[in-house]
């Protein structure tokens, strides 16, 4: 483990501890299940978007994705009653697309990663309401096709399934991050691109490859928030959570400048952003001071981090 | 300016140096690349410090802290690289950092103000631009003239131009010079580096050389001529190189052929090479010449317009930069920091990036295989590295250009191109960075060397070309290869 995972995971820690004393409840079974799967959910598509930013780019789009794939899994299911297993592949082959979508507009066309993307934040949303007609789509009592429920509603041996599904994704990302040809390539391109390219490395390619691997996990993610919340409002389902993977990955160690990271750093970025709500809840703060509390924290740690961190690195180099 | 000294880690870039200009008069600076100038220059504008030496105008000392001081002076310096900010227009390009305004507290800007008077400079130097024209939509000469122009509302008392005709015709570059007499009629102090040597014989009372960093020579008008000029510039005791035997240009096979080459630079020129394997062919040349230009368009890196591409005789798409690796054609770019290695990469990642393949299966990197072979690259270019995974930031300038070298070496390129190897590098891997390019031209390689280093040019290469503005002014062999002769090709 580098230092700076050993620092955020140090923070986590003392931030359960904190809540635990202050809130026996932290401790309850049904509770850390229920963080466990928050946890799961948030990090699959934190790792895809903390992908993106070790390349230097951006991707702003993962919410409305989640809405638009999570009211066509609802149709396929329900009202198109396609069988199951072909409405999840059919979800995670158009995640898929759309980040390649994304990633031949950002290295062919050479468009900044933060427009193309908020594009797809804006055109996404609006799909996923004019399709849905802007009315709520669940998936009623699920007949036909418990199995993927099961995916965001199960339990292995207690511990929640999405918790189970982002440490498998968690496993091969960090071995196709940290320890593939794939990898070194991809922090190459976003430690300094120029060098990159004439070292032979196609960077092109490796950037948009980021965007797929990122529709992908997002796509993932989508089928799991979707039965998970069991109710599909397209206005305003997945709203926000570009936002909450881009401060996974920060507060996990990468740098929106690109080169830097790991996945590892960015789990626990997810995991302490949903202490934090767990934290709002338990402590009876106002829920609608749920953003401001992880907004609070997050810049204290980067303000720590920039003036003791850079002390450190600087009294150990 | 006197006894002006400044060093850089590792090299001496001045070492007391002096210079003095009288009102109304024009000096010439000239000197080759690395001479000392732009050094010299960004002193007196206030950019860097001197370690030791005085500045004195009007006979008293002058403290610069930054180039506010400079202009506050009256010293305005037109640098090469111009520095205007391409998406404003002219008008506001002028007056940057000076603009006029009409007071209040909103400060309000005087765009008229702006307009008019930027409108009256241009006009002194008969450029017809509308104050409006955004900078970037300018030719390089119309963006000379609109930094000349910014100089000129400066009313400065002492002007410095640097190469300020390197984009210009031939017209044009009259008109400045005409201009230029104006205002040394008006009293105005001039520096003119140039290394066009006729404009400095036409233009200048006096002409200072540098070389090495040192004051050359001095000519006075009437004594001054481009050969005079050449002799102090290049005048040194420097040996030939004669000491090493000419490599037997055997009867080998062309290695490297460059046929037609364009480049987007000049694409008016066309060069045409040969190099054999085993062959080191120097490439001299003042900077701008369009060295590295052709070297980054052969290398796949920079667009080529046209020619072709041979190795051993086949030709070769080079379309990128793995294009040109998997053919065996590998470049040591000039820039090392933002080129050449990745900084924040360890010794053993820069190593092995382009052929991390090879120490792969199935796409995962065999780590211990890796590390083996990054140790045994950076042993035989005795890097100097606390260990290879150190980051390559850490390393001195000569050891991370044998990184760079390093990277190709595990491919054994079949023609390599370095461009400025030895830039910055102190003396002793100078030396080893001159040894190991010999053993690669051994083991068969055609190298091309960049150099604007004259002795390493001399020293190290079997054939010299000289480029001037994207041609091939010349080649020179062993014996015809001088200083002299080089000079005399590259300012042509």
């Amino acid at each position: 483990m580098t230092r700076q995972e050993i620092g955020i995971l140090l923070l986590l820690l003392v931030l359960c501890t904190i809540v635990a004393v202050a809130s026996p409840q932290f401790l309850s079974v049904v509770n850390l299940q229920n963080v466990g799967r928050l946890v799961g959910t948030y990090g699959i598509f934190s790792i895809g978007v903390g992908i993106v930013i070790i390349t230097g780019g951006i991707d702003l789009s993962v919410g409305s994705v989640c809405a638009l794939l999570g009211v066509l899994l609802s149709m396929m299911l329900v009202e198109w009653r396609w069988p199951p297993a072909a409405a999840l592949a059919a979800v995670v082959a158009l995640g898929g697309c759309l980040g390649a979508v994304h990633g031949v507009l950002i290295t062919r066309l050479r468009l900044q990663p933060f427009i193309v993307t908020l594009c797809g934040l804006l055109l996404y949303r609006g799909a996923a309401r004019y399709i849905a007609n802007d009315s709520t789509k669940g998936f009623g009592t699920g007949e036909g096709f418990e199995w993927v429920r099961a995916l965001a509603s199960g339990s292995v041996g207690g511990v929640p399934m999405p918790f189970v599904v982002m440490v498998v994704v968690a496993v091969m990302a960090w071995v196709l991050l940290h320890r593939s040809v794939f990898g070194r390539h991809l922090f190459a391109v976003g430690h300094n691109a120029e060098a990159a390219r004439y070292s032979g490395v196609g960077t092109q390619t490796v950037v948009a490859w980021a965007y797929v691997l990122s529709g992908l996990l997002t796509a993932l993610s989508a089928v799991i928030i979707a039965f998970y919340t069991n109710s599909i409002s397209p206005a305003s389902h997945g709203n926000f959570y570009e936002l909450y993977a881009i401060a996974a990955a920060v507060v996990g160690g990468c740098s929106l400048r690109g080169g830097e990271g790991s996945v590892l750093g960015i789990v626990i970025g997810a995991a302490l952003l949903q202490v934090l709500r767990n934290l709002v809840n338990l402590l009876d703060i106002p829920g609608s001071l749920d953003f401001a509390v992880m907004g609070a924290v997050i810049l204290i740690g980067a303000v720590a981090d920039q003036l003791f961190g850079r002390r450190m690195r600087r009294g150990g180099a | 300016m006197s006894a002006i000294s400044k060093r850089f880690p590792g090299v001496v870039a001045l070492d007391r140096v002096d210079l003095d200009v009288a009102a109304g008069e024009i000096v010439g600076l000239v000197g080759e690349n690395g001479a000392g100038k732009s050094t010299l220059m960004k002193i007196l504008a206030g950019i860097h410090r001197a370690d030791s030496g005085d500045i004195t105008v009007d006979g008293a000392p002058a403290v610069l802290h930054g180039p506010a001081d400079a202009g506050r002076l009256g010293v305005a310096i037109i640098h090469q690289e111009l520095e205007l900010i391409d998406t404003l227009d002219a008008a506001a390009n002028v007056f940057l950092g000076r603009e006029p305004h009409r007071g209040g507290p909103l400060r309000l800007l005087d765009r008229r103000r702006m307009e008019l008077d930027t409108e009256r400079q241009l006009a002194r130097i008969e450029a017809r631009i509308s104050p409006r024209t955004i900078v970037r939509r300018l030719s390089a000469a119309q963006q000379q003239f609109v930094a000349i122009a910014r100089a000129l509302s400066m009313n400065a008392r002492l002007l410095v131009l640097d190469e300020p005709t390197a984009s210009l015709g031939s017209r044009e570059a009259e008109r400045l010079h005409a201009l230029l007499r104006d205002l040394q009629a008006g009293g105005t102090a001039i520096v003119y580096i140039s290394h066009r040597l006729r404009e400095i014989e036409a233009l200048a009372d006096r002409a200072v050389v540098l070389r090495d960093g040192r004051n050359a020579g001095l000519l006075r008008r009437g004594e001054i001529t481009r050969d005079r000029l050449v002799q102090l510039m290049v005048g040194r005791a420097v040996a030939q190189g004669a000491e090493r035997a000419p490599t037997v240009a055997s009867a080998a096979t062309a290695r490297l052929q460059l046929d037609r080459i364009r480049t987007a630079r000049y694409p008016g020129a066309e060069v045409s090479l040969t190099i054999h394997g085993g062959e080191v062919l120097g490439v001299a040349g003042l900077i701008g010449a369009g060295r590295s230009e052709l070297a980054e368009a052969i290398c796949g890196v920079g667009s080529r317009q046209a020619g072709r591409i041979l190795l051993d005789g086949e030709p070769v798409a080079i379309h990128s930069a793995r294009d040109a690796i998997r053919a065996g054609l590998c470049l040591v770019p000039e820039d090392r920091r933002g080129r050449g290695v990745i900084g924040a990469m360890s010794v053993r990642e820069n190593l092995t990036l382009p052929a991390l393949g090879a120490y792969s299966r199935l796409g995962l990197v065999k780590r211990s295989a890796e590390a083996r072979a990054a140790r045994e690259i950076a042993t035989t270019l005795t890097v100097k590295a606390s260990s290879i995974e150190a980051a390559a930031a850490t390393l001195s300038g000569g050891n991370q250009q044998k990184v760079v070298l390093g990277k190709w070496l595990a491919l054994k390129p079949r023609a390599i191109v370095f461009d400025e190897p030895t830039q910055g590098v102190d003396v002793g891997a100078k030396a080893e960075m001159h040894r190991l390019i010999r053993r690669l031209a051994d083991d068969g390689a055609a190298v091309i060397m960049i150099s604007s280093d004259m002795d390493e040019i001399i020293a190290e290469s079997d054939r010299v070309a000289v480029m001037h503005e994207g041609r091939i002014a010349g080649i020179l062999d062993r014996p015809a290869c001088t200083a002299e002769s080089i000079m005399q090709l590259a300012v042509a």
